[in-house]
């Protein structure tokens, strides 16, 4: 998938938030990371169409997004996107989670969709949580329940706004497993993250999100062995003080 | 470990605890009824059994039909308070702040012999239950706004980002989170209602408190008169206390999250 960002503006209440990003390069698994506040939540709501810039051009395939409602919509409909915490409707299981797009957005009929989401639960061993409420379930368990509904509706891109940053660390490796198994398969995929062993690891692509733009971005192997600004070199130095 | 350390009191403990708080308060009601020398007899309210049941029904009758209406009323205004045209929203806040912040027994009046009177409303049942329904309309607006504000943002964006139409977000997500949460504060306004339906009788509603009014008239016997329907009274409002309680309990995964 080739994805081109040109001249992405966007603030709030006169606060800026994205200053002029630009990228334009083929992704299949991209890591967007960056210090608190650079604006990574903003740019990936951008991408997923739940944010309009307030100027910018977005092209995927060379297919520019037109911001108007509507045409949004129809966008939306091959994005999936899981957000940080609380992404599951609380008064619906899991299953009714999963099945509420496929049947609601993709008017599929309730026993095809009980059966993707059946398939789903199976496959990422989820099955005994189907009929649990979210506050049934652990962090890790609402986190995976999360992505199987916006892999469901087979999207052309999944989003990911920092999956794992509210979860302990033994269920976020439940999460990136499930993510990893899904990046192997072709989905394509950008995740917001602090989690450096992934976007080192598991992502092909990394962009580094600092002072409201995109400060470096290239193959991960590259990023990180060789960090070329000195935001990044200094980034990198602090987030991976702590590194076994 | 000590194991009744958990915090949940014994059945034992539930039951004397119970025995114990019925006995002085029922010794503290009938000490104070000897005190002032009278003995209750309550076999003369049996001749006016069919009034009493008559004026019970009358009562339930209004209760729901302003609950019905109320509703309506607090459902308009909740929404128009959030309204961005400014009319709308000043209109629907100046009518809950005023409800609110005036007796019910100077509205009935005002309503019925000014506003009533004027538009040619002359019925007094359609005119008590509208009355009622106004003022408990205007708390029902609070409850639904605090309600529909009480939703966390993100549920809209995780609708949004599955792309559920407005009223697909509406139906699946904004009603069922709205209900229970609102549930437990409508049935306690419904007893409200129940409760405040009794004034209509300044305006000769033949409801439950009016028939009494006009059977103490009869037989002079206020006090059985007003202790029994007091009993008729809680009997209603206890039942829909006992319903709230089994609708909160079928929404617990909304209390617990």
């Amino acid at each position: 998938m080739n994805l081109e960002l040109d001249n992405i503006c966007k603030s709030f209440d006169k606060q800026v938030v994205l200053q002029n990003v630009c990228f334009h390069d083929d992704i299949t698994s991209v890591a967007i990371i960056g210090p608190s506040g650079s604006g990574k939540s903003t740019i990936l709501r951008i991408i997923g169409g739940l944010l309009t810039p307030n100027s910018g051009v977005i092209k995927i395939d060379g297919n520019r997004i037109a911001f108007t409602e509507i045409s949004l919509q129809r966008y939306r409909k091959d994005i999936g996107f899981v957000f940080q915490s609380n992404g599951l409707f609380e008064h619906m299981t899991a299953t009714e989670n999963v099945v509420l797009p496929l049947i609601h957005t993709f008017g599929m009929a309730k026993t095809d969709a009980l059966s993707i989401a059946d398939k789903l639960f199976d496959r990422f061993g989820l099955a005994e949580e189907k009929n649990k409420y979210p506050n049934q379930l652990s962090g890790g368990q609402q986190q995976r329940i999360s992505i199987a509904r916006a892999v469901a509706v087979k999207p052309k891109l999944l989003l990911l706004d920092e999956p794992t940053s509210a979860l302990d660390p033994e269920y976020t490796n439940e999460v990136l497993d499930m993510l990893r198994e899904l990046q192997t398969e072709g989905l394509n995929t950008i995740i917001v993250t602090h989690e450096m062993g992934f976007a080192k690891n598991a992502c092909e692509k990394v962009i580094f999100l600092a002072n409201n733009t995109i400060i470096e971005s290239g193959k991960s192997s590259d990023i990180f062995k060789a960090p070329k600004s000195k935001e990044l070199q200094l980034f990198l130095s602090k987030v991976l003080e702590w590194t076994v | 470990m000590n194991k009744l350390s958990d915090g949940k009191p014994s059945i034992t403990n539930k039951i004397l605890s119970s025995i114990f708080v019925a006995i002085v308060l029922i010794g503290f009601v009938l000490l104070s009824i000897s005190l002032i020398g009278i003995k209750l007899d309550f076999t003369t309210l049996f001749q006016y059994k069919f009034r009493l049941w008559q004026g019970f029904l009358m009562t339930i009758l209004i209760s729901l039909g302003s609950f019905v209406i109320s509703l309506f009323f607090g459902l308009i205004t909740a929404l128009g308070q959030r309204s961005k045209v400014l009319v709308v929203s000043y209109l629907c806040k100046i009518y809950v702040q005023i409800i609110r912040g005036t007796p019910l027994l100077v509205q009935i009046y005002l309503f019925y012999y000014i506003i009533g009177t004027a538009w040619g409303v002359n019925n007094r049942y359609i005119s008590g239950i509208l009355i009622l329904s106004l003022f408990e309309g205007a708390y029902i607006s609070e409850i639904i706004r605090g309600g529909f504000e009480s939703i966390d943002r993100q549920k809209y964006e995780i609708a949004k980002s599955i792309c559920l139409t407005s009223t697909k977000t509406f139906k699946y997500v904004t009603l069922p989170i709205l209900l229970a949460r609102i549930l437990p504060s409508l049935a306690g306004q419904f007893a409200s209602i129940i409760k405040d339906s009794s004034l209509l009788s300044v305006i000769a509603v033949i409801e439950l408190t009016q028939t009494t009014q006009e059977i103490s008239a009869d037989n002079f016997r206020m006090f059985e008169n007003y202790i029994f329907i007091g009993a008729l009274y809680f009997l209603l409002t206890f039942t829909v206390s006992l319903i709230s309680k089994r609708l909160e309990k079928r929404y617990n995964h909304e209390l617990r999250a």
